[in-house]
């Protein structure tokens, strides 16, 4: 069963003003509670500023924003890798369950739960897909959860079963998407964040990682999707949030900020009158691009 | 050149190019770690070679060739914990530079405890030539093949099949998937460190003897060890099975360029040394990945 209750508290920006009233918090236990986060890259360069962000049990969030907006600095963040971009938080907490991530070793994180698909899939290309999954499971509390994580896998990526034996830089695009998601749940994530898991890819596949992701919530792990697709992730997501220059712009239920002018001409790139125009805009767009950009951005 | 010479060089050049293969192993297993070239290498060299040196009078030979060993493997780990892992900010360049001037402080300083000695440290073996067949092999070098064949198949299987290969092979590609695999880089790198000091530790065994060189404890091994780079480079720095093959090519170039002076007088007596490095020079102009060098495959 799908829970709604994903809770973000805006930063109070223009966007907001103008935007529905999506900056509601609500009163659930959120399993990461992500609080006055500010993120800096070297001694001058802000990423995230003061940006808060609650993710349930079960829910799943969708994090949009254009190039720069701090999407994959949020989920650095989350999951302890800002030392290796010699980036750090210079103000916030992130607490995952209750217990502080903010200062752990990525590692570390990985054994509390929380488990990162990195930008641009990032597979060990020189190893085998088997040897890939292996290594995923290296971060699995126990042995007993490696195998059920091993089946659950296989069962949700067949193609990785019968390419076992496959270098991964080999794989197609979508393969190696599909083998960077089996990975990560490799080592049965309770929250998985997946940075721009639709990069690169034809809409066919976009399509089917859509699918994929709605199926691994529905099994009970919680997702952060970061996303410049902004159909796909409002498609897929309970929640949204819009990052826009570190700051969070625009909060609230995905359904609701889909339909939200604001969402449809900054980010959709509609200007619709009525839901049923801009799901028939959306229909004849992809059937014509595939993959919808975000307008603001584009050019 | 008749047959028996030849056979005669050919295998004492693999028994030599099998401690450079352990040598040259243990350089790159740090360096696809950590990205740093170790400098210091020659100097694990020598202090495993101490420690036997020290002890073998009073504990024997095979318990104070252990402790060397453990020793080396040891000064390995409290180079990289004590000194890169605090450093790790640093670029790798700088880090290579830090390790040549650990490599200076410690070989200076065994050079001056061992003084004008110059011992050689492989009591079992050495200057015990074995005849077969009419070829003269040194017994150092024909155990060196062994023991250097017996460590490198259980290092690749361990590489291969291992969760630490996996880890292992999984930072060198990617230090940051690996990290969010919960692969822990700390330790990764410092069981890196560990097992090319305990590599050093092994090959000094072999090296400070007067079937190898004839070079004692001291400058003259620490120079030897350096072989170990051209043997690294030319099989492919970042590449296991590139360091074994470097290794036995630098040992038997070396063997066979040493007995070949006699017919090329003009090269000097020394030629093979630098035959080594030709060698090297000649395989990075026609790939200049090294022999076994990695080339991305990637699909696009």
């Amino acid at each position: 069963m799908r829970h709604t209750m994903v809770g973000v508290r805006s930063a109070g920006t223009e966007l907001e003003a103008k935007g529905p009233d999506l900056g509601r918090t609500t009163g659930y236990a959120a399993v990461l509670s992500v609080r006055g986060l500010s993120v800096r890259y070297g001694r001058s360069v802000r990423a995230l500023e003061d940006v808060d962000v609650e993710v349930p049990e079960d829910g799943v969030l969708a994090v949009l924003g254009g190039n720069g907006a701090g999407k994959s600095t949020l989920l650095r963040a989350v999951s302890g890798t800002l030392k290796l971009h010699r980036g750090a938080i210079t103000a916030g907490e992130i607490s995952f369950d209750g217990e502080r991530l903010d200062r752990l070793d990525p590692a570390v994180v990985v054994r509390h739960g929380v488990v990162a698909v990195p930008e641009g899939r990032q597979v060990f290309a020189r190893m085998s897909v088997e040897e890939n999954l292996r290594a995923g499971g290296l971060g699995a509390r126990s042995a007993a959860s490696r195998t059920s994580s091993r089946d659950r896998v296989r069962e949700l990526f067949p193609v990785l079963a019968e390419r076992a034996g496959q270098r991964a830089g080999l794989l197609s695009g979508g393969e190696q998407q599909m083998l960077a998601i089996g990975r990560a749940l490799m080592s049965d994530p309770r929250l998985l964040l997946l940075d721009e898991p639709s990069l690169g890819l034809a809409p066919q596949m976009v399509g089917r990682i859509a699918r994929i992701i709605r199926e691994i919530h529905d099994q009970g792990t919680a997702v952060v999707l970061v996303e410049q697709n902004a159909t796909m992730a409002l498609q897929v997501a309970d929640h949204a949030v819009v990052l826009e220059v570190g700051r969070i712009a625009l909060s609230g239920p995905a359904v609701e900020l889909a339909a939200s002018d604001d969402v449809q001409r900054l980010y959709l790139g509609g200007h619709a009158e009525s839901q049923a125009q801009a799901d028939a805009e959306e229909a004849q767009a992809r059937a014509h691009r595939g993959r919808r950009t975000l307008s603001r951005w584009a050019g | 050149m008749d047959l028996a010479t030849f056979v005669q060089l050919f295998v004492n050049g693999l028994g030599k190019g099998a401690v450079y293969a352990l040598l040259a192993l243990g350089f790159v297993i740090i360096f696809k770690a950590t990205e740093v070239v170790n400098f210091a290498h020659g100097s694990l060299v020598l202090v495993g070679g101490y420690v036997v040196y020290a002890l073998k009078d009073t504990l024997g030979w095979p318990a104070a060739a252990l402790v060397g060993i453990v020793s080396a493997a040891l000064a390995g780990l409290i180079l990289e914990r004590g000194l890169l892992a605090n450093a790790r900010s640093a670029d790798h360049n700088s880090l290579a530079l830090l390790t040549i001037g650990v490599d200076v402080i410690i070989t200076e300083e065994i050079v001056r405890r061992v003084g004008a000695d110059i011992p050689f440290i492989g009591d079992p073996y050495d200057s015990q030539p074995i005849q077969l067949a009419g070829v003269t092999i040194f017994r150092t070098q024909a155990i060196a093949l062994v023991v250097g064949a017996v460590l490198i198949t259980a290092f690749f299987l361990a590489f291969r099949f291992s969760n630490w290969g996996v880890a292992m092979r999984a930072q060198a590609e990617n230090k940051e998937a690996a990290a969010l695999m919960g692969i822990r880089s700390s330790r990764v790198t410092a069981t890196a460190w560990l097992v090319a000091g305990a590599l050093a530790g092994v090959a000094v065994l072999f090296m400070a003897t007067q079937d190898f060189s004839g070079a004692g404890l001291g400058r003259g091994t620490h120079a030897i060890a350096l072989i170990a780079f051209p043997a690294a480079i030319l099989g492919g720095l970042d590449s296991t099975a590139g360091a074994i093959v470097g290794g036995l090519i630098v040992g038997v170039t070396e063997a066979l360029t040493s007995a070949n002076v006699d017919f090329l007088p003009f090269l000097g007596p020394e030629f093979s040394k630098s035959a080594v490095f030709l060698v090297m020079l000649v395989v990075l102009v026609i790939r200049p990945s090294g022999l076994f060098g990695t080339k991305e495959l990637s699909r696009v």
